[in-house]
């Protein structure tokens, strides 16, 4: 019996934990993935992520607006995303490398401003209450969702749909797939890439606004744990496909969970093992997905790491 | 060239001292670029500074008094510049193969831990020599077994070794973490969970006449070691054509396997040795405070020197210097810690955007012709 109701809980908060966590790695992985699709990587979103987190919490602190707080987080993002995406058309500059150095860069400028917000609490994003249907509080607690979770999943869909179905969504792939062929076709391939790093930036600047203003919900310096690197990896493990994206992002949440859930069931032996979870996860599906001798099935071909 | 050809003698003379001049304009490209990057960089942060109502002047006035105005702030600087020396190696050996490894710390951070749990066995009867000796072969080992890893499957499984090797440096955190606070916690230490100290007459004294710790010489030493070994040896001639062309290198027959592996796995032990000399020199044992972003800054570092190990030498003490300023600035100026960051960020990003520049300028051209 109460093995049953410790499985029931740690399922719960896991499911719960999914919904709640996955929500910036969606954004940023949709983010990474639509950049990745022109052809170029771009490392920084982590430090986009930590920026735009800092910057989203700022806002809804002076202005009392959290919406606002996000749409300035997104604005930032892009900032970010324009300076990858000008930098690396520069002959002899190295996509990885401009990546490393606005991760840093990002983060440092995040902690010299975002000082002042430690101490004091925004106003955060309301949630929408899904599980008034339920007697289980369990459950109740888990359908609180977060409307930018459900916009992530629109995003989703919208990106699949455009990227297949629309002229831009082909100019992007042909773009990233054979920069010489979308040159061919009068393509002004440095704008295309520009242009996509700085809405990857947008989605990764709106996913670290929900780390500081829904959960953890606060600013702090230690907010992020490398989900903007991590994303890197889970769209790899997406294949470049937007609703993929979505269902590794749910996964990585759910391992991410696993770990808080087996301790509030008291289960705490190998703690730090259940945390390094998702970090495990994607090295296990990179180790199992990559082969040295083709490039990654549904690869664009354009892209320095799978080369 | 037309006046050479009437007089053979002054020819032989003149074409060989054009040569030299022609070597020296080739190789000042890379003396100057990186400086106008650096000038650049300052001039950048300067504004940063300014729009936000601080003087520049007085930051860069501290910055030289808080890292190199006294013995007392060399001291603190070279202190501080060991690990980035060994946690840059760890990134210019891979990268002279092309290898971009950015989980230097996780080496790090699992070297000072292997160091640490061997030791406690051994600190009641080992003599301190021995101690320290087995501390240093744990710790090069784990990390050369760590960022080997990486290099194997980069090559037999064509895993991308940056996102790798910095997943691993979250499960190193992961291990580093389960271990302290679990099966190897000190249960005398109340505060922050730790291994037991290996013991404040094993620790790794100071060089005479100094407060620096031997990390720094040895770091010195390596870098050294290294330049020789990738720059006069068959082995390091083999890695650089690995690097620049690895069809080419297979064509030939080079093992490029054994290459990457190695390369990374010596990599690796240069990160576990900073893991070393941070538990035996610094911490006395290993716990969280072995996860201090001396791995990040390697990077960094290694970037400016541009993958070179004898470069990697100033830049370290460098950038040790301005960590070394940041208290003072932060006193002083009422500036946040992170300022440092920010410099280092933008110096990062100035440096990168700076290699376009080369072969752009004809004054460093060759005027005989393409080379």
């Amino acid at each position: 019996m109460s093995g049953d109701a410790g499985l029931m809980t740690v399922l719960l908060a896991m499911f719960a934990g999914a919904i709640r966590v996955s929500t910036p790695f969606l954004f940023v992985s949709l983010g990474e993935m639509l950049t990745e699709k022109s052809g170029r990587i771009n490392l920084g979103l982590e430090g986009t992520l930590v920026f735009g987190a800092m910057s989203g919490y700022a806002i809804s602190y002076h202005t009392g607006l959290p919406w606002l707080g996000v749409l300035v987080a997104g604005i930032c993002g892009s900032g970010f995303g324009a300076l990858h995406g000008y930098l690396c058309k520069l002959p002899k500059v190295n996509d990885i490398a401009i990546g490393i150095a606005l991760m840093l860069f990002g983060t440092g400028l995040a902690f010299f401003f975002g000082k002042a917000y430690i101490q004091p609490s925004a106003p955060r994003l309301p949630s929408i209450s899904f599980g008034t249907w339920s007697e289980h509080p369990g459950v109740r607690q888990a359908l609180e969702i977060n409307p930018l979770f459900l916009l992530g999943i629109a995003l989703a869909v919208f990106l699949w749909w455009a990227l297949k179905n629309t002229r831009y969504g082909l100019t992007i792939r042909t773009t990233g797939d054979s920069a010489p062929a979308a040159l061919a076709l009068g393509i002004n391939v440095d704008k295309v890439r520009l242009l996509s790093t700085m809405a990857g930036g947008f989605f990764a600047g709106i996913g670290g606004s929900f780390l500081s203003l829904y959960y953890p919900g606060s600013w702090t310096e230690g907010l992020s744990s490398g989900q903007g690197l991590m994303a890197v990896a889970l769209v790899i493990f997406a294949r470049w496909n937007p609703i993929a994206c979505f269902w590794a992002a749910l996964l990585f949440g759910a391992a991410g969970a696993l770990g808080p859930a087996l301790q509030s069931i008291g289960i705490s032996r190998g703690y730090h093992f259940f945390n390094a979870a998702p970090y495990i996860l994607t090295l296990l599906i990179m180790i199992a997905s990559s082969s040295p001798r083709r490039s990654l099935k549904g690869a664009p071909g354009e892209l320095s790491i799978t080369k | 060239m037309a006046d050479t050809t009437e007089t053979p003698g002054i020819a032989v003379q003149s074409s060989f001292a054009a040569d030299l001049l022609d070597r020296f304009r080739r190789s000042a490209e890379y003396v100057v670029i990186p400086l106008l990057a650096l000038v650049f960089s300052g001039i950048l942060f300067s504004i940063f500074l300014l729009t936000l109502g601080k003087s520049p002047a007085d930051f860069f006035s501290l910055v030289w008094r808080g890292g190199f105005g006294t013995s007392f702030s060399w001291q603190n600087t070279l202190v501080r510049s060991a690990p980035f020396i060994f946690t840059a190696l760890c990134v210019a050996v891979p990268a002279r193969l092309g290898l971009v490894i950015i989980g230097g710390e996780g080496a790090l951070v699992l070297g000072g831990f292997a160091a640490a749990a061997i030791a406690i066995p051994m600190v009641d009867w080992a003599p301190g020599f021995l101690l320290l000796g087995v501390m240093v072969i744990a710790a090069m080992l784990a990390g050369g077994l760590w960022i080997g890893c990486v290099g194997a499957l980069r090559h037999y499984r064509g895993v991308n070794e940056t996102i790798a090797s910095l997943l691993m440096f979250y499960i190193a955190v992961s291990i580093l973490n389960f271990f302290v606070e679990g099966a190897l916690r000190d249960p005398s230490d109340p505060n922050k969970p730790s291994t037991r100290p290996i013991g404040s007459d094993n620790m790794i004294g100071a060089i005479p006449g100094t407060d620096v710790h031997w990390g720094l010489l040895t770091g010195v030493v390596l870098c050294g070691l290294l330049y020789l070994l990738m720059n006069r040896t068959t082995f390091g001639f083999a890695a650089q054509i690995a690097g620049g062309n690895l069809r080419a290198a297979q064509a030939q027959g080079l093992p490029v396997g054994r290459l990457v592996v190695v390369s990374c796995a010596i990599a690796g032990a240069c990160a576990g040795l900073a893991g070393f000399f941070e538990v035996a020199a610094i911490h006395g044992k290993a716990n969280a405070s072995l996860i201090a972003g001396y791995g990040f800054t390697g990077i960094l570092v290694s970037f400016l020197a541009r993958h070179n190990p004898l470069v990697i030498i100033p830049v370290a003490i460098f950038l040790g210097g301005i960590a070394a300023s940041g208290g003072l600035i932060q006193r002083r100026m009422d500036l946040p810690d992170a300022t440092v960051l920010v410099l280092q960020g933008l110096l990062f990003l100035v440096i990168l955007v700076s290699e376009t520049f080369y072969g752009r300028f004809a004054i460093f051209r060759s005027k005989g012709g393409v080379l």
